[in-house]
């Protein structure tokens, strides 16, 4: 391996704050490698990725392209001159447009194509895809493609050549997490299409979660952990999951953080075959009192299983709660609601609150019919109810009168969860709770979710954050491809077995008992 | 809309707003702000009658004069209000203009011409009101059509199905008992359609703050997605919304029917924007930034007497146009102004 080195970084250090997001790290991408980056949340990965695009100066450290050192930030025209392309997640790709339309979008955008004519683009567009051994209709809106044929397409528009390229091939193609909304089975027309643009020179930075895939397509790896370089670019030929996963999580033992006491009660909930465009079959059980946590890497189902108990999308199974049947076939968020079933929703502003409206309307959203009297609506009794509910869950400011969108995210969540919790629900669900929340809120929301199990509620807590599933769940539900792969109980509840099952759960069954 | 405001449980009348403001010492520059936005066209409105009154000492301030204003536009006020309902819900209704026609038409045609009795006339013409608003509901609701543009297209249907009924032609010969009803009866010398008016909007008023109804119509115009996930049913309120505003605009149509005494095929399009004018002007004051039926009277009267005056000072009849069309441009801008301004995020 004495190929060109295409992009090097060397001492690269980024502070937020107290967090030191990176701490002198250095990696090293030779032309015609893919290479892959792994690292759980929060390990820096994004940071890194964000000052090779020059997003983020780095405090301290260099960046060099073809050996030469370049300025940080890192400067678009650098970006642009020396064919350094990412592919995000999200793919950026406008749907309602025509895969050629797509291909040029960022040309006929800048000027530097001159033939916008549709004919001209197609004909364009089939022979550049064809160069890269894919076929589809360019003249179809994108969003009739398959998952996959999209994120080839968001590919092939990031390496194909532009009329003002300089270089034959990228220097650097960064694909983030790209495969992670993509069925098993299609995982493989995509690697072959990276192993491609790697063939014809370019380095490729492969981000991923998913270890297996990044055993067998990339030839050199590097983890990240607490933004320190864990494993420096070792060739994965031999390398096994357990390196990878210790390298991930980390050896040093965590202790158990104080946990709500294990609970006898009566199952409050019911959950058999649970089954949407997601998720394959899913049961389970939970006692009232109990918090359990539902966890996994994305794409594996775990962020849908809380929409579909509250019937927000389209799901078959059987669901009883308090031993009373739910329709699902009819289910609709106002069924689930009068049987008992409450939803915090992950997308605060969009989906949680009222912004718009004072803190008083959001809460009463759910309680209105308490507020019934003789002359219609009681202001006072709602006024009260609103007061009496901001003091309880010590919301700041404490005027009711207030719009929620004056109100900070931890503020505006602790209404969110106020609302909820006045119905006093038999389950309560809970989609990533303290998400966008500052440490103080953070602890108050947590607190209110054990005295919400305290008083008898069944609590779902869907998150990705391994350290708030152990300090809260009696139990951790990993989820994969759709379905439970792992039940954590009690004591094996710890951050690390959580973080190891997620990483392991695609991996085989093997492995899967060596995490126990 | 979505517009941010003080808690509409908490502005329920203008007049209670500076007594709160002391309460509040604490963020009194934020009161300050909203209580003055929610008095600046009540304000505005005195001012505007001040001012013509001294101008035109003779013409305008007198009870007479005092007695048209108020009593010849109800038609105006309560298309308004029939406005408001859907514009809380988050949708338009164009078709008002096209459904107060249809149904001083069908009382015209009815009564007049059949010789139905004229209370059954105006149920009649009230229940096609209903149905109006239930097709509009329905191309929204089941095939998820843009309200706009489904109320505009109905709303000129509706004028070809009036055409067709009257041949294109006036009619007269309504029974003169809906005139009596209507504007003939004057209680302290004005025009009993102003009761009716005002009696709508209080009723209103109550149903928007203090019923269950009100208040999802509410929630439902704030954030829709929000509004499902805590349980609303969108849909259905979103329907039964445009509903009670064709009902409400077929009711302004029988007071059209009462004032002229006949149905003019053409008679009631000219209503339609000075009724968003009023809508909108509406929604910048009592609660600033929503919907709400006090500020919607207020503002209608503010219109007309601006367009009064203007015309008893010698103004052109285009006055008309330019202070209607010109209201409504300038009172969105207003409450884009007002929504602009205010902080979005404190933490």
């Amino acid at each position: 391996m004495a190929a060109e080195v295409a992009v090097a970084v060397a001492g690269l250090t980024k502070r937020f704050g107290t967090t030191q997001a990176l701490s002198d790290v250095g990696l090293t991408l030779r032309a015609g490698e893919v290479h892959g980056l792994l690292g759980h949340n929060g390990s820096g990965k994004s940071t890194l990725i964000k000052v090779l695009a020059g997003y983020e100066r780095p405090d301290a450290g260099t960046v060099r392209v073809r050996g030469e050192e370049v300025p940080t930030p890192v400067p678009a025209s650098v970006l642009r001159d020396q064919a350094i392309r990412f592919v995000h997640q999200t793919l950026g790709l406008v749907e309602r447009l025509s895969v050629a339309e797509n291909l040029w979008l960022d040309d006929v955008a800048r000027g530097s194509r001159r033939n916008v004519s549709f004919g001209a683009q197609c004909r364009d567009a089939r022979a550049t895809l064809a160069d890269f051994g894919l076929s589809v209709d360019v003249r179809l809106p994108v969003a009739g493609l398959s998952a996959v044929e999209k994120a080839n397409l968001a590919i092939v528009r990031a390496v194909c050549r532009r009329p003002d390229d300089d270089h034959e091939v990228p220097t650097l193609l960064v694909l983030d997490e790209p495969t992670a909304f993509l069925p098993e089975e299609d995982k493989r027309a995509l690697y072959g299409l990276v192993e491609k643009v790697a063939a014809r020179g370019s380095a490729v930075l492969f981000v991923s979660h998913f270890l297996e895939e990044v055993l067998t397509l990339c030839d050199r790896v590097t983890v990240l952990r607490d933004g320190q370089v864990t494993v420096a670019e070792q060739p994965t030929e031999g390398m096994t999951h357990e390196v990878l996963v210790e390298a991930i999580v980390g050896t040093a033992p965590g202790g158990a953080p104080p946990r709500p006491d294990a609970c006898a009660a009566e199952v409050a909930a019911d959950v058999e075959g649970l089954s949407t465009d997601v998720l394959d079959d899913v049961s389970l059980s939970i006692r009232a009192g109990e918090i359990v946590g539902v966890t996994g890497l994305i794409g594996s189902g775990c962020d849908d299983v809380l929409g579909a108990l509250f019937g927000v999308a389209p799901a078959t199974g059987l669901v009883r709660v308090g031993g009373v049947p739910v329709d699902l076939r009819r289910h609709a968020p106002l069924r689930a609601m009068r049987a008992g079933i409450a939803l915090v929703p992950a997308d605060r502003n969009r989906h949680g609150v009222f912004r718009a409206l004072s803190i008083t309307d959001n809460l009463a959203v759910t309680t209105l019919r308490r507020h019934r009297g003789p002359a219609g609506l009681s202001r006072r009794g709602l006024r009260g109810a609103a007061d009496t509910a901001v003091r309880r869950y010590a919301v700041r400011p404490a005027e009711p009168g207030r719009p929620v969108q004056q109100l900070s995210g931890g503020n505006a969540q602790k209404v969110l969860m106020a609302k909820w919790l006045g119905v006093a629900p038999r389950l309560l669900l809970l989609e990533e709770p303290t998400q966008g929340v500052d440490v103080g809120a953070r602890r108050q929301i947590e607190d209110l979710v054990r005295a919400a199990a305290r008083d008898g509620a069944a609590v779902l807590l869907s998150s990705g954050d391994p350290d708030q599933l152990a300090a809260l769940c009696h139990r951790v539900l990993v989820f994969s491809g759709g379905r439970v792969t792992r039940s954590l109980d009690d004591a094996e509840v710890t951050k690390k077995n959580i973080t190891r099952a997620c990483l392991l759960a695609t991996s085989t069954g093997s492995d899967e008992k060596e995490a126990s | 809309m979505t517009t941010d405001t003080p808690a509409p449980a908490e502005l329920t009348a203008a007049a209670s707003a500076p007594r709160r403001t002391a309460d509040a010492a604490g963020t009194a520059h934020v009161r300050w702000g909203t209580t003055a936005e929610r008095l600046a066209l009540p304000v505005g409105l005195l001012l505007l009658v001040a001012v013509f009154s001294i101008l035109r000492p003779q013409s305008f301030a007198t009870t007479d004069n005092a007695a048209a204003i108020l009593g010849s536009q109800a038609v105006l006020v309560v298309l308004s209000l029939a406005l408001i309902i859907p514009l809380r819900c988050g949708d338009f209704d164009l078709s008002v203009g096209g459904t107060l026609t249809l149904s001083t038409m069908l009382v015209a045609v009815l009564n007049g011409m059949h010789g139905w009795p004229l209370w059954a006339a105006i149920a009649a013409a009230l229940l096609a009101g209903a149905l109006v608003g239930a097709i509009n509901g329905f191309f929204v609701i089941v095939f998820g059509i843009n309200s706009f543009i489904v109320t505009l297209g109905l709303g000129t249907f509706l004028l070809g199905v009036v055409s067709w009924l009257s041949d294109n032609r006036i009619v007269a010969g309504i029974d003169p008992k809906l005139l009596d009803l209507v504007v003939l009866t004057r209680p302290l010398g004005v025009p009993i359609e102003f009761y009716y008016a005002l009696g709508l909007c209080l009723f209103l008023w109550f149903v928007f703050e203090r019923t269950l109804l009100g208040r999802r119509w509410l929630y439902v115009g704030a954030q829709r997605e929000v509004a499902r996930l805590s349980g609303i049913r969108v849909s259905a309120t979103r329907w039964g919304a445009l509903v009670w505003s064709g009902t409400i605009a077929a009711a302004a149509g029988v007071l059209y029917a009462g004032t002229t005494g006949s149905a003019d095929p053409r008679g009631g399009v000219a209503f339609l924007l000075p009724a968003f004018a009023a809508a909108f002007l509406g929604g910048t004051c009592v609660q600033p930034g929503q919907f709400n039926p006090l500020g919607t009277v207020i503002a209608a009267y503010f219109l007309i007497v601006g367009i009064t005056g203007l015309q008893m000072m010698g103004a052109d009849p285009f006055v008309q146009d330019l202070f209607y069309g010109g209201a409504l441009v300038i009172a969105v801008s207003l409450s884009q102004l007002l929504r602009g301004r205010r902080p979005q995020e404190l933490g």
